[in-house]
């Protein structure tokens, strides 16, 4: 049974038909084109499908398209500024070693993203909590706290001088 | 030592601005027009004859646009020893085998084509245990060798036996002999992207194919018998690699997977994907070998290690790929780490009805240190030596030939084991007792490639363009671990341009030249010397057309420069010596004199040349290509001798560990890693293959297990097969990269994608030994094996 729903997708509106059995990701992928997220194990376990609803982290494996209606998704394409300008913590993961094979790193940006937006200067252990939904099995992790560390602080510099 | 700009630098990735974006192409975001999605019906079985497959449902499903068996199929050979079939005719012999498989519309009609397929099955006993398997009498996985001759036996037929020196009368005159029993479990490489493939047909039947695979090659060359075998002899084959979502092993070989997408697609007429599930990635790809281990090894009064008898078995499950031959390169350390004069070696392989066995990151080399390691500090408590002690006294040196004939060139494994010792703090923390302890393990590894095929070989084409830019297509494959951004260093470095200014195109076997396949940690290794070789041919003939073009571009510039400035006097250059080729240098993108590098007037931008040279009458371009082999030798089948690499790597790997005595639970402080890795091409990179080897090895040593049961996997997902995740690693990971500038190594690099890994288990082991005083021999170090082993002592002490 297909139905419409209405959602802001990377700030636009949009509308989909959809099946009402499909999940987020599916919709996003195939109806959309938004391949950033990624399906690593379909069932909630690795985080690489990770995508923000309402600004915060969802697995969108499991997410019900219908439960969308009316929310505003955010992806890691949403991320990318004019003339594909990365987002700072996209940047921090590509300048600090954060990215191998890169099939997890748009679902930890997003989760990154979502912890920064709630605490601006986490500590190491904080960080690790905040992807500790997300499979990595290149990086040891190490690279990416210390890219998610470097972004912070930059962003809140950045937001100092801005304010 | 060499000199360089680039090379040794710190650097982000070329790849991973795409990456990070969410850009990056994977074999998951491809489509392609009028795609099919291919689904596979597996076993219900581990043993099993095939009475009768009635695919007739499916077939009238609406949406099904092919549906193939062993039945209406030819018949496609696939593996090493071709003792497997794309699709399965007579009987099953393991879960995963493939009997039918369907294409359709959409993947949920596939899959519902394929829960319609009825297999009707009559069960035959199966053997699930590699020493039952030896037994007399017990069930024959296979009937017929691959020729079809009678076997009497479950044994796979390989060679792997090696012999030095005089065991028996070492055995009489050592000094003190510890012996060990050590196992090491199934281990799934558990990339982030699951296995995928896209195959499709041009009107002309020639096959191209999108496939996750280390070796684009070797693919062609086993797709295109595939083809032979469906009546298309003579047709090509086009193999694609998208961006890899890891690999770690899994891509060694071709699988069933890629042969059925390949049979749906000449069948349907239309391109067919099939992408693996995360529980399919678990219960239908290759896993690393499992192992048995009998050592014993002993020493000398002063402890002088005098001889290792190593005896192992390993369960090759229902099939053969490469995960057989690893005994091949566990043959190296178990020869060849530290200097012992006397060896025995012997791997037995035997086939079982559990899932087939491939190669996993360090091919082998993990499982063998794993018992040579735990060993070693057995040995040394016997002796009574402290264990870093031990391995010093024993450490192998530079120049050193080796029993098995490997030739040690340059050797940092006395510094590894010191920056260990210094960096645990070892004096003060080693045999403290208050269930903390500090543990070692070293390693050996091929680090100048390894001639695991005839060739060893890898080509790389370089083209210039006009902007004084340069593509480097090589064969090698990028699967997370920087390939391409050593190579791009590397291949900047040895030209003489910036790196900005190189792009590296890889994974196209139509555009990229020939390589054997990425593994034995040999990408920026044999790429990176082709890289050097090419380099060196467009340098002579850039400096050529520099001896014509230069002189002209440098006065039209300074006329160039009058015109704005009238006061500007033309200077008098020596016009001849401007013509000789061997004047010129290249560097940052321009060249210049050799004599007056400072020389600003003497400076021409490299596209100046290029264009020059494009747009003269009767124009030329530069496009160079190497093709570098190492110089390295095969083992010989008979006597298992050899030298494997070019060079070799070694490293020294450190845990701090509290065990937690009321829960058995292993909590590690602290892990050090310092690695002998010749030259670091990049820090950035090279932490990263480091780190991660560290963190895939803590896994090894202390929760990661395939699970099975009568051969059937039951831990299909990342729930119950425990990968770490960033909270589970809240301890300081400290890496020191050794460099030892090797000879024979690109800008003096060995290979260091995979001995991240290949001693971390032992020395946890060994960490949790010094700790409680127990020692956990088989992998993983589980709470619940601790907490036994501490009940054990306490009742036994």
């Amino acid at each position: 049974m297909k139905k419409t729903i209405r959602f802001v997708l990377n700030g636009y509106e949009v509308t989909a038909e959809v099946a009402a059995h499909k999940m987020l990701l599916e919709v996003l992928r195939e109806g959309f084109q938004l391949t950033g997220a990624k399906e690593g194990c379909g069932q909630g376990e690795c985080g690489a499908c990770t995508v923000l609803v309402d600004g915060l982290s969802v697995n969108s494996c499991l997410y019900p398209i219908l439960e969308v209606e009316g929310r505003s998704v955010t992806t890691v394409e949403g991320l990318l500024g004019e003339g594909n300008r990365l987002h700072p913590i996209q940047e921090a993961m590509v300048e600090n070693g954060g990215i191998q094979c890169g099939f997890c790193t748009p679902g930890i940006v997003m989760s990154a993203k979502a912890l920064l937006d709630e605490i601006p200067l986490p500590d190491e252990a904080r960080i690790r909590r905040g992807i500790g939904g997300h499979l990595c099995r290149c990086t040891g992790y190490v690279q990416i706290v210390e890219s998610i560390r470097r972004a912070a602080e930059k962003m809140a510099a950045q937001g100092e001088r801005d304010s | 030592m060499y000199d360089t700009r680039f090379v040794g630098g710190s650097v982000p990735r070329p790849d991973a601005p795409d990456k990070a974006a969410g850009k990056a192409l994977y074999i998951h975001d491809l489509i392609r027009p009028g795609m099919l999605y291919g689904k596979i019906k597996f076993s219900d079985h581990a043993h099993a004859r095939i009475i009768h497959i009635d695919t007739s449902r499916a077939e009238r499903l609406a949406g099904v646009r092919a549906v193939v068996t062993g039945y209406n199929t030819p018949e496609i050979r696939i593996g090493f020893i071709k003792d497997n079939f794309a699709l399965k005719k007579g009987k099953v012999r393991q879960y995963r085998d493939e009997v039918a498989a369907v294409a359709a519309v959409d993947p949920d009609v596939a899959q519902e084509a394929v829960d319609l397929i009825r297999v009707e099955y009559e069960e035959l006993p199966g053997v699930f245990d590699p020493e039952e398997a030896m037994a007399e009498g017990a069930p024959l996985v296979h009937e017929t060798d691959p020729r079809g001759r009678p076997k009497v036996d479950n044994m796979v037929p390989v060679p792997w036996k090696f012999e030095a020196g005089d065991l028996e009368s070492a055995k009489r005159s050592a000094a003190f002999i510890a012996e060990g029993r050590y196992e090491t479990p199934l281990i799934q490489q558990s990339c982030m992207g699951t296995a995928g493939c896209i195959a499709e047909f041009d009107l002309q039947n020639n096959l191209i194919i999108h496939t996750k695979t280390q070796i684009p090659f070797l693919a062609q060359n086993d797709f295109n018998q595939a083809l032979a075998a469906m009546g298309l002899r003579g047709k090509r084959t086009r193999v694609i690699v998208p961006t890899l979502g890891g690999s770690f092993g899994t891509g060694l070989d071709t699988h069933g997977y890629e042969y059925i997408a390949i049979l749906l697609a000449y069948k349907s007429g239309r391109p067919v994907k099939i992408v693996l599930t995360r529980e399919e990635e678990f219960t239908a790809l290759s896993p690393r070998q499992p192992t048995r281990t009998h050592i014993i090894q002993g020493c000398d009064a002063a402890g002088r290690l005098a001889f290792r008898e190593v005896r192992m078995l390993l369960d090759n499950g229902a099939y053969t790929s490469w995960g057989a031959t690893t005994p091949s390169v566990m043959m190296l350390p178990i020869s060849s780490l530290y200097r012992v004069p006397n060896v025995f070696y012997e791997a037995k392989i035997v086939y079982t009805n559990n899932t087939y066995c491939q190669a996993m990151r360090g091919y082998g080399n993990p499982q063998a240190a794993w018992a040579l390691e735990c060993n070693i500090d057995q040995l040394a408590e016997t002796a009574g030596i402290d264990p870093y002690e031990f391995r010093q006294r024993n450490a192998n040196v530079p120049d050193e030939i080796t029993p098995m004939g490997l030739q040690i060139t340059t050797c940092g494994l006395d510094r590894c084991l010191d920056t260990v010792a210094e960096k645990l703090d070892w004096k003060r923390k080693r045999g403290k007792g208050g269930a903390r302890g500090v543990g070692m393990a070293s390693l050996f590894h091929v680090g100048g490639s390894g001639r695991v095929y005839r060739s060893d070989g890898t080509g790389v084409i370089m083209k210039l363009d006009d902007f004084g830019c340069v593509s480097v297509l090589a064969g090698g494959v990028e699967m997370g671990q920087g390939f391409i951004s050593a190579l791009s260093l590397t291949a900047a470095e040895a030209l003489g341009v910036t790196p900005d200014r190189v792009s590296v195109l890889t994974g196209d076997t139509a555009t990229c030249p020939w390589d054997v396949g990425t593994h034995a940690s040999r990408g920026a290794f044999t790429a990176g010397n082709a890289a050097i070789m090419a380099a060196r041919k467009a340098r002579e003939q850039i400096f050529q057309l520099a001896s014509e073009h230069f002189m002209p571009r440098v006065h039209a510039n300074l006329k160039r420069r009058r015109k704005r400035d009238p006061d500007f006097e033309l200077p008098d250059f020596n016009y001849e010596r401007l013509c000789d080729p061997s004047e010129f240098e290249l560097r940052e993108n321009v060249v210049f004199l050799k004599e007056e590098p400072e020389n600003p007037m003497l400076r021409v931008p490299l596209e100046e040349i290029l264009r020059a040279a494009h747009y003269k009458e009767q124009g030329t371009m530069i496009v160079t290509e190497a093709f570098y082999d190492p110089c390295n030798q095969m083992l010989d089948a008979r006597t298992c001798r050899g030298n494997m690499s070019a060079t070799y790597i070694f490293g020294t790997q450190g845990a701090e560990v509290e065990v937690d005595t009321e829960t058995g639970r292993v909590r590690i402080l602290k892990f050090v890693a310092a690695h002998d890795v010749g030259r670091v091409i990049n820090q950035q990179t090279i932490k990263g293959q480091i780190y991660g080897g560290v963190v895939q090895g803590l896994g090894y040593a202390l929760c990661e297990e395939y699970k099975s049961r009568e051969g059937r996997n039951l831990n299909p997902n990342f729930l119950d097969y425990k990968i770490l995740s960033a909270p589970d690693l809240d301890f300081p990971i400290e890496i020191e990269c050794i460099e030892t500038h090797d000879l024979e190594g690109p800008f003096g690099a060995k290979g260091v994608g995979e001995p991240g890994l290949v001693a971390t288990a032992p020395a946890v082991a060994n960490a949790v030994y010094d700790a409680v005083g127990v020692r956990i021999t088989d992998l993983p170090i589980t709470p619940e094996k601790v907490l036994a082993a501490l009940k054990r002592k306490k009742e036994r002490p």
